[in-house]
């Protein structure tokens, strides 16, 4: 046999080699830091315009108790007055309205001097931080993140792991098929903020409490998105890939291992990312009605005392670690497909 | 034409003394939502051992299906097929054949050679010999040096020449191919026809070769099946007359077009008989 080796093959390496790919994800990077700062700046624009609506009450309230005359000079009077008629007829009081303690809606500023004051300058300053105490401080976010991210990722590989060996057990089992796929869409109709507290009520009832009973929740939220993707990956190999197995006499592991796992990963990845992000919410959840510490349990103390800025604070340290974990999976997936060969 | 095909049916088995494969009498129908569809009816067949048989039809004439009942893929509904006197089933699991697809059907996720190593890990070979092996076949379909590519990064006539190394590494006597150069242009294809001969001479293997292309069936083949549709069926089986030895001109020769004449006109009489 002849020839034919160079012309066809020659230019389509060079498409595939490694600097061309590092170039092209440069370009992405860079590329997308534009459009990202344009969107995070409009946010902050329209978020710090909303601040001065959403605060006037309080803000006219405060200022009337400083000697100033607000109009109306009524409290009752401005309780029924909208928001938006107190802002136009007060436009020269408004000055406190991004500084407000306990504010309806803080300034993102005060969100980022909270969240400052309750990681870096409470474990590096504060005494019970890490530096002088050896522990993380239990009023940081980094001890409540900690806890948070225990649960969520415990949680995260018990509804990973179930969710293949459901997906497994449906693909190769008819029974399966039939039996599992409509309770696991039925489970998933329940709100978990409904669900959360008797699961942890019946676990601790048989003992189990803390951080495995979070992790049950978000198990109980990430299982389902893997099985589903799982499924599909699983059965993504085309009928004559499968009758290629068939002429080897392949046996059922062989096809599995050889052909449906590998075939499966995309998709299986795909599932991990929300899987994982379901698995935070799960744990956010399963903190809030027992107050033992986590972002769930921090958010739900912030709104007990009204301190707004905690919540935000919290709440933006969980969207970081989300962030951070999807990147993480993203990360692994990047390196993954890279070894079977996909072109980057 | 007619007269042969009558002798074919009736005479069976009997007529090639070493037939590696032989169907009596094959039928095979499809219970599908619009009624039975009869894709094989009283198909009689006999493949002797390092023949190349092109199977030959429009569209629906039960050529793919018929290698299928051959490769134990499709289960007949009624005659009998024996491949190296075994049931279909029972060669299938003795490895008897390599088949080739249309698409070549490279896992993509394994190299070249990790993909012409697949049937040889599945069939419990020494890493040794499949090193050794997928070496050879390489070779043999003109693709040394491309084992650690991946399928992406070769030519779709470089993967159908991958996939053809992967059905020859583990040494079945048998290669069964489904219109395997079918969705490739005619430059590579012609290509491809001249090195599959090369290939046939130098392993002295039996081929069973679906096509839609006259010049492909006519000149690859060593005997060539006219089938035609609906049922599907044998209407002309045509004995090659044409040396073994064939270059590429060679489909210029007055022998070579009397050949496709008859294989035409074998086309157009299954389409008359509707």
């Amino acid at each position: 046999m002849a020839v034919a080796r160079g012309g066809a093959a020659a230019p389509r390496f060079a498409f595939g080699e490694d600097i061309f790919g590092q170039k092209k994800l440069g370009v992405r990077v860079k590329g997308s830091v534009v459009p990202v700062l344009t969107v995070v700046l409009t946010i902050l624009a329209i978020w710090y315009v909303a601040v001065v609506p959403m605060n006037v009450r309080e803000v006219l309230t405060q200022a009337e108790r400083a000697g100033v005359v607000v109009e109306p000079a009524a409290a009752v009077e401005r309780r029924d007055a909208g928001r938006l008629g107190l802002v136009v007829n007060n436009l020269g009081h408004l000055g406190e309205s991004w500084s407000m303690e306990r504010a309806r809606l803080p300034a993102p500023h005060q969100i980022a001097v909270e969240l400052w004051a309750s990681t870096w300058d409470e474990e590096v300053n504060g005494r019970r931080g890490i530096v002088q105490s050896g522990s993380f401080s239990k009023r940081s976010l980094i001890y409540h993140g900690g806890i948070t991210l225990g649960a969520t990722v415990f949680g995260f590989v018990i509804g990973a792991a179930l969710g293949i060996l459901l997906a497994v057990g449906i693909v190769y089992s008819r029974v399966m098929d039939m039996s599992i796929m409509p309770w696991a869409i039925i489970s998933q109709t329940i709100p978990i903020v409904a669900l959360a507290p008797m699961i942890i009520v019946v676990l601790y009832s048989v003992g189990l409490s803390g951080l495995f009973a979070k992790a049950i929740i978000s198990a109980y939220l990430s299982f389902f998105p893997v099985v589903v993707g799982m499924v599909k990956g699983l059965r993504a190999p085309d009928a004559m890939q499968l009758d290629l197995m068939r002429t080897y006499n392949a046996t059922k592991s062989d096809t599995f291992w050889k052909l449906r796992l590998p075939a499966s990963v995309p998709y299986l990845f795909a599932s991990l990312k929300i899987g994982i992000a379901a698995s935070l919410v799960g744990a956010i959840v399963g903190e809030l009605p027992v107050q033992r510490g986590g972002l769930g349990a921090r958010m739900l103390g912030g709104s007990y005392y009204g301190q707004t800025e905690q919540i935000w604070a919290a709440l933006l340290m969980a969207a970081v670690m989300a962030a951070a974990l999807v990147w993480l999976i993203g990360w692994i997936e990047r390196r993954t497909m890279v070894s079977m060969g996909v072109p980057q | 034409m007619n007269q042969s095909t009558t002798k074919l049916q009736g005479t069976g088995r009997a007529q090639v003394r070493d037939a590696v494969i032989s169907a009596a009498n094959l039928d095979l129908t499809f219970e599908t939502n619009d009624g039975p569809v009869h894709a094989l009816r009283d198909v009689s067949l006999e493949i002797g051992k390092g023949e190349f048989v092109s199977f030959i039809g429009p569209s629906g004439c039960g050529k793919t299906t018929f290698l299928r009942c051959i490769a134990g893929l499709e289960e007949p509904t009624g005659g009998e097929v024996i491949v190296n006197g075994m049931s279909p089933d029972e060669a299938r699991r003795a490895r008897a054949y390599g088949y080739v697809f249309q698409a070549a059907g490279l896992y993509p996720w394994r190299t070249i050679g990790g993909n012409i190593r697949l049937p040889l890990e599945i069939m419990g070979f020494s890493k040794s010999e499949q090193t050794e092996r997928v070496a050879r076949v390489l070779e043999m379909v003109d693709l040394a040096g491309f084992e650690k590519k991946f399928p992406w990064q070769l030519s779709g006539g470089m993967q159908q020449r991958a996939s053809i190394a992967r059905a020859l590494a583990f040494d079945a006597d048998i290669l069964l191919m489904d219109e395997p150069f079918g969705a490739l242009d005619e430059i590579v294809r012609d290509h491809l026809n001249e090195q599959l001969l090369a290939l046939w001479a130098r392993t002295e293997k039996t081929i069973g070769f679906v096509t839609h292309s006259i010049p492909e069936a006519v000149y690859l083949s060593t005997k060539i099946v006219v089938m035609s549709p609906r049922p599907g069926r044998i209407t002309d089986v045509i004995d090659s007359t044409l040396p073994k030895e064939r270059p590429l001109e060679i489909r210029d020769s007055a022998e070579f077009i009397a050949i496709a004449h008859r294989v035409r006109d074998g086309l157009r009489a299954g389409h008359l008989d509707e």
